[in-house]
């Protein structure tokens, strides 16, 4: 064991103390706040500066009135068409509205001409405008009072509560839970194909330099594949570390500066019930935070780590033993297939069928089965699992890691010294069956 | 007295054998040379000697104990495929090195400058492996296979990949911890060095050892009674038949001769008839011709 520790530090020492680690992960959790700060930035900027956009409206039935806003001011007139067209050529209007005379019933040939490519949200706005319009005249037309409608109209929310197993209340959000179980699963997928390929890569450094017979005679070979892999899962748990403080202290002070309050800090001030009780008026804002409150964060981040680490010792053993099995990177093509399919399967299954129906039949089976559980699992994580359901998964993924490692050993101890021979499934196949 | 001892072994790849009842006796302080074509099994038996693979059959004895893990720090091994982790730095690879073969952490940093000093590389301990010259990465080899001071140093083809600078240091070691008691066993197909550097050899050819014993006793058993003869001012024609092999060049005529039961001392009387002798001597083959005959009695089996 005592030479398995000497791998694991070497591993880790000789990847922590590369300048690319450093560098890789101070900047890594720099960009994505960078990235929101300078749209902020653009955004705030914009706002404030932005000229009025004049509108020509040409309305020849002189149906509607559209109200100008801050950012759109409409000129009523009755030039011709062509003329009202060349104000926007020249640049004297932003754009030009042609409303012929209309139907109400069915408005049809309203134009919208202007300079630059018509962005989306202005035309959106404009036809609800004019929808509305319609709608009130049409209404006024049938004798109805538009306020009368405005009085009925209801708001319906309905609350789901979750019943745990001895009865207890736990609110959930499909959104909420959504986001929380697609990020959490596109971290453990990045996890597994980043670490896993360095694991690769370093037995396949090994291999190339030719130290590895130089190591497998002073250590098992299956200790070297295990002290590789936990080194390297070590190197990459230090950088999730490093990232989540950095990302914490960088975002506070991103946000900070653009008078917002922090998502944490929102969490914390939520889970202070007084708080909570305050802010319920707002019911959007309430549902959200009894749902973060359902939300049994000490399992979560449990669940998390737990497959977050399992997934990757599972597939990290797979790594090595494609390593060991090739010459060179290039070579590790062919045999990349097992490993990426039922880790895009469980990826797709994720958005598929889990985020969407965390309690079906198929979401229970991609969180069973230990080579999909790991991401399957943690997209499931805030919605709540039946205890019986998260054991069994459990088991299966610590036997999946056992059994992977038991195979992928065998291909690894005689992969390593093999050179220069043409190594395809069939020869894996001989190697996992050969005893010594 | 034998360090090692390997009764019974065989292994074979698939239905490929590369060992067939190999019996080797490696005696302890001495040079122990293994020879043999690529492909014979030398490396296969010395990655069964490192534990590397596993034997399918057979037992490997050392000082009459089993070869177990424990064993792994009394050997040190130099591959025939070997290389280092060219983004180390000197000192910090060769530490670990001496302490994946079980040297405490305080031991191994003595070494390591010991070793350091000894090859004169210090200079270079802070060094990474790929700013070195390829002599100097050499040097570093070395030193990583006999960091722990290994009892049996085992050495697959030492000097290939070394220029022939390098090829003596390393020659000169070998030679020195042998003479400190180191035993050495070392696979080789350049039979120059062999007759320099073993006390012992084997050869294994095909899978199975064709041939064991001290150099001397190889060599003995290789005579065959033949002589080289010169002689001078030949009169008349020699005798049909008696002669492998004849050259003649200004006057003087040279032959080999191989002699059945008769004695030396007879024939020589004999030959003094034909002409003036001016050579007489016996033909001993080197280790090289033992080696290639041997693999051609194999090939003709």
């Amino acid at each position: 064991m005592n030479k398995v520790f000497l791998v694991i530090k070497r591993e880790y020492l000789a990847r922590v103390r590369k300048k690319s680690f450093l560098l890789a992960t101070l900047i890594t959790p720099l960009v994505f706040p960078a990235i929101l700060g300078v749209f902020l930035w653009i955004s705030l900027s914009d706002e404030g500066e932005e000229a009025l956009k004049i509108i020509e409206v040409v309305d020849e039935g002189n149906q509607f009135f559209m109200e100008s806003s801050g950012q759109y001011a409409f000129s009523y007139s009755e030039l011709p068409v062509d003329e009202a067209k060349a104000m926007v050529q020249d640049g004297r209007r932003y754009g030009f509205l042609y409303i012929p005379k209309v139907d109400i019933k069915d408005p049809k040939g309203i134009v919208f001409y202007s300079g630059n490519s018509t962005s989306v949200s202005l035309v959106d706005h404009l036809e609800r405008e004019l929808k509305r319009k319609i709608e009130d005249i049409r209404l006024y037309e049938s004798g109805i009072d538009p306020g009368f409608i405005k009085s009925i109209k209801t708001d319906v929310s309905i609350s789901s509560v979750t019943l745990g197993e001895k009865g207890e209340e736990k609110m959930t959000d499909a959104g909420v839970n959504y986001a929380l179980g697609f990020v959490l699963g596109i971290l453990i997928y990045t996890f597994i194909f980043v670490y896993g390929t360095q694991i690769m890569q370093g037995v396949i450094e090994e291999k190339s330099s030719r130290i590895i017979e130089i190591l497998v005679s002073s250590i098992k070979p299956f200790q070297l594949m295990l002290g590789k892999i936990i080194g390297i899962g070590a190197v990459g748990l230090t950088q999730f570390l490093i990232w989540i403080v950095l990302i914490s202290m960088v975002s506070t002070v991103v946000m900070g500066y653009f008078g917002m309050q922090m998502p944490q800090q929102q969490v914390m001030e939520m889970t202070n019930p007084e708080m909570a009780q305050a802010m319920a008026q707002s019911s959007e804002v309430s549902k959200i935070i009894q749902v973060l409150q359902g939300i049994d964060f000490l399992q979560l981040i449990f669940t998390f780590l737990f497959y977050f680490l399992g997934g990757y010792l599972l597939y990290g053993a797979f790594f090595a033993a494609i390593g060991a099995a090739v010459d060179s990177p290039s070579d590790a093509q062919q045999f990349m297939f097992p490993v990426t399919i039922p880790l895009m399967a469980s990826y797709f299954g994720l958005f598929v069928f889990i985020l969407d129906d965390p309690s079906s039949n198929i979401s229970f089976w991609l969180s069973v089965i230990p080579f999909t559980s790991p991401i399957a699992m943690v997209g499931r994580a805030s919605f709540g699992i039946p205890a019986m359901e998260l054991i069994l998964s459990m088991l299966f993924l610590i036997g999946g890691f056992f059994f992977t490692t038991w195979i992928a050993g065998k291909i690894y101890r005689i992969g390593i010294l093999v050179h220069g021979t043409k190594v395809n499934y069939r020869t894996l196949w001989k190697w996992v069956k050969q005893n010594n | 007295m034998s360090i090692l001892k390997i009764e019974g072994l065989y292994k074979s790849y698939g239905s490929q054998a590369a060992l067939t009842n190999i019996d080797l006796e490696i005696p302890a302080g001495k040079v122990f040379g293994l020879l043999g074509p690529n492909g014979a099994g030398k490396t296969s038996l010395i990655r069964i000697v490192n534990q590397i693979i596993e034997a399918d059959k057979g037992e490997i004895l050392v000082k009459g104990e089993s070869l177990a893990p424990k064993h792994i720090k009394h050997i040190g091994y130099l591959p025939e495929e070997r290389g280092l982790y060219k983004r180390m730095k000197v000192a910090e690879q060769l530490l670990y090195f001496a302490q994946l073969k079980g040297l405490s952490a305080n031991d191994a940093k003595k070494k390591v400058r010991y070793w350091l000093d000894k090859l004169d590389i210090a200079a270079w301990k802070d060094k990474k492996i790929e700013d070195l010259s390829k002599g100097m990465a050499q040097k570093v080899q070395f030193v990583a296979t006999v960091i722990h001071e290994p009892e049996i140093l085992i050495l697959d083809e030492p000097f290939s990949g070394f220029d022939p600078v390098n090829a003596e240091i390393i020659k000169n070691e070998i030679i020195e911890m042998k003479d400190n008691g180191t035993t050495v066993m070392l696979s080789t197909h350049r039979m120059e060095s062999v007759e320099l550097l073993c006390d012992h050899l084997a050869m294994i050819n095909k899978s199975h050892k064709v041939l064991d014993g001290s150099v001397q006793e190889v060599k003995d058993q290789a005579r065959s009674n033949t002589f080289s003869v010169m002689l001078r001012n030949v009169n008349g024609s020699l005798p049909e038949g008696i002669w492998d092999h004849k050259t003649t060049i200004e006057g003087h005529q040279e032959f080999k001769i191989k002699m059945k039961d008769d004695e030396p001392n007879i024939f020589v009387s004999e030959l003094m008839k034909y002409g003036e002798i001016l050579g007489f001597s016996e033909v001993i083959p080197t280790i090289e011709e033992i080696f290639i005959q041997k693999v051609k009695d194999n090939e003709h089996e």
